[in-house]
């Protein structure tokens, strides 16, 4: 990794940063602190803001209570599936539309354009359209479609709410997935590919040995920046489900939410913000040694 | 080696086809933003029908369409400039004038960008309500500014650093103060990337949905919590949600358009170019 040139030490001399620095710094010191430390303090105290009269010092009680409530596992694995599924899909076809849209054809960057779109749409919007226009069991377009093939349609909320969340948020990250693969595809060494061919290799084998090889560094980038957001995603299970039916479609994400602003139990609410903290952090610290190593600074 | 037209074909069918299914959910909320409520619902669904604007004209005069409209401006525009405000003497002060903190520095600022949201709700919370900041325009710019400030600071600094560091030393010994030199050497030269740090900034804001809904009731609600009432069964229009949704995601889409390129820098921290 070749380093740029750094300013030569005579100017550091001639320069003091730090007031430039303080207003950036200061504040996402505070933003980046002041919070966190309000949860962990919440979290041991009961504290809800409905019944004034539950307070005082509570202990690990609030981390019991959540970790014994069979909701907190559930919303785990929910987590993990919502996560783990939308990777995965992202992932698959990122690869795969990146490979496609780095061929030339009529009317590329146009269709590029119409591929990316579905990210720049709003969470709230994404999802009422998709539950509704397309995904409803009667007049949507996916029943529509069933129908004429001979299919039952499948009322995606009642029976599979999970894959129905899934698949919004995975049409929302598969243009992410896409715009950054295909970003990565054009710094690919042509010259590779034509000389793989003329030694007699094949489209799989191009892909296995020279393309994915190439890409990798970017997949670990859109994998971990994708597990960040995802882990926080909320309003598409706000808007579609609401958590159910039951609790099939709540995360942790939407667990605490529930217990912070539904039933206003702040001690429970920080408890599970400690916990998501903690998650998101092992998440974190694979992803900012990997932007560390790759990134020129 | 050239692949044959066949091959140039097949590869243009796939493409389009991928191209028209992904893009197709926006397509189909545009199509039956001009339908009547009733053509909306049809089964089966109706490509040919008698266009109507009703339904924009609903949204926009009896809904709260406009009052959503302003406050995701006000917001994403004034957590936009606020935010470059406060990064751009930072990035600049990085990018020209690294020190053996630098770096650790960067990082810890994007490590910031990793708490989850929802582990400082209530915290949020409780100081907006204290403070006398919830449900109103300051408290969601300061939120939303705080939320991104990270990534235009990342974004500034990658641009920054492609502006020759000689320019700016030669200005700087011929006299020029700080604000002088971003003003004359650094915003024509990085202007480019300013814009585009500035407009990825304003589409994060405007599609920002946890803290909007959260924060919000009335008085601040940006167009995120304004389509989340559509979420209610007796606000269930599918025309009227089409409509509403259009006019939300048209201007940002439009913006996003323009700046995919730049994007990726920023949505990677420069990882990726």
């Amino acid at each position: 990794m070749t380093k740029p040139t750094t300013a030569p030490p005579h100017r550091k001399k001639l320069m003091h940063t730090w007031p430039l620095l303080t207003p950036t710094v200061g504040v996402l010191l505070l933003w980046a602190f002041v919070p966190l430390a309000m949860t962990l303090w919440f979290s041991f105290q009961r504290y809800n803001l409905v019944d004034p009269t539950i307070s005082g010092f509570a202990g690990f009680n609030n981390y019991k209570f959540l970790l014994e409530s069979p909701a907190f596992l559930l919303s785990i694995v929910n987590e993990l599936v919502l996560v783990g599924a939308v990777l995965i899909i992202t992932l698959v076809l990122g690869v795969a539309f990146a490979v496609l849209f780095d061929q030339e054809f009529f009317g590329r960057s146009v269709a590029r354009l119409l591929v990316i779109a579905p990210f720049f749409v709003m969470p709230t919007v994404a999802a009422l359209i998709w539950k509704n226009l397309l995904m409803d069991p009667v007049n949507g377009v996916f029943a529509f479609v069933a129908r004429s093939l001979g299919f039952t349609p499948i009322d995606w909320f009642t029976n599979y709410p999970m894959a129905g969340v899934v698949m919004i948020v995975a049409w929302e990250w598969v243009p992410f997935a896409t715009l950054i693969l295909l970003t990565a595809m054009q710094s690919l060494d042509r010259q590779q590919v034509e000389a793989a061919k003329m030694d007699g290799a094949r489209g799989p084998q191009i892909l296995r040995y020279v393309i994915l090889p190439h890409l990798a560094r970017p997949m670990t980038i859109v994998l971990m920046m994708e597990t960040i957001y995802l882990l926080a995603v909320f309003a598409e299970i706000f808007v579609t489900t609401s958590g159910g039916p039951g609790n099939a479609t709540t995360t942790l994400t939407y667990l605490i939410y529930l217990r912070a602003l539904v039933s206003f139990d702040v001690g429970g609410a920080a408890a599970g913000g400690v916990l998501a903290v903690i998650l998101a952090n092992i998440v974190a610290l694979f992803l900012v040694r990997t932007v560390a190593r790759n990134v020129d600074l | 080696m050239r692949s044959s037209p066949l091959q140039k074909f097949i590869v243009a069918v796939l493409g389009w086809t991928v191209a028209l299914l992904m893009f197709f959910p926006v397509a189909w909320m545009v199509l039956t933003s001009f339908k009547t409520e009733i053509d909306a619902v049809h089964s089966p669904p109706l490509l040919v029908f008698h266009p109507t604007l009703a339904n924009f004209t609903h949204v926009i005069y009896l809904g709260n369409y406009l009052g959503a409209l302003t406050n995701s401006v006000a917001i994403s525009l004034g957590s936009t400039v606020l935010g470059l405000l406060i990064a751009m003497p930072a990035a600049y002060a990085m990018a020209f004038f690294p020190n053996r903190w630098t770096k650790d520095l960067l990082l810890w600022m994007l490590s910031t960008k990793m708490m989850p949201a929802v582990g400082v709700l209530m915290p949020i919370y409780l100081l907006c309500q204290r403070s006398g900041l919830l449900d109103t325009l300051s408290g969601l710019i300061l939120v939303m500014m705080l939320s991104n400030l990270p990534i235009i600071v990342w974004m500034l600094y990658t641009f920054f650093k492609e502006v020759p560091g000689d320019i700016i030393e030669a200005s700087r010994m011929d006299g020029a103060g700080v604000l002088a030199q971003l003003r004359v050497v650094l915003l024509p030269l990085a202007g480019p990337g300013i814009a585009s740090t500035a407009l990825l900034s304003i589409i994060l804001s405007w599609n920002e949905a946890f803290w909007s809904i959260n924060l919000t009731s009335v008085n601040a609600a940006p167009l995120t919590a304004f389509i989340a009432t559509f979420s209610a069964p007796e606000g269930l229009f599918w025309a009227k949600l089409s409509a509403a949704s259009t006019l939300a995601v048209a201007p940002i889409l439009i913006f996003g358009w323009m700046t995919q390129r730049q994007l990726v820098r920023g949505l990677t921290f420069g990882a990726v170019k």
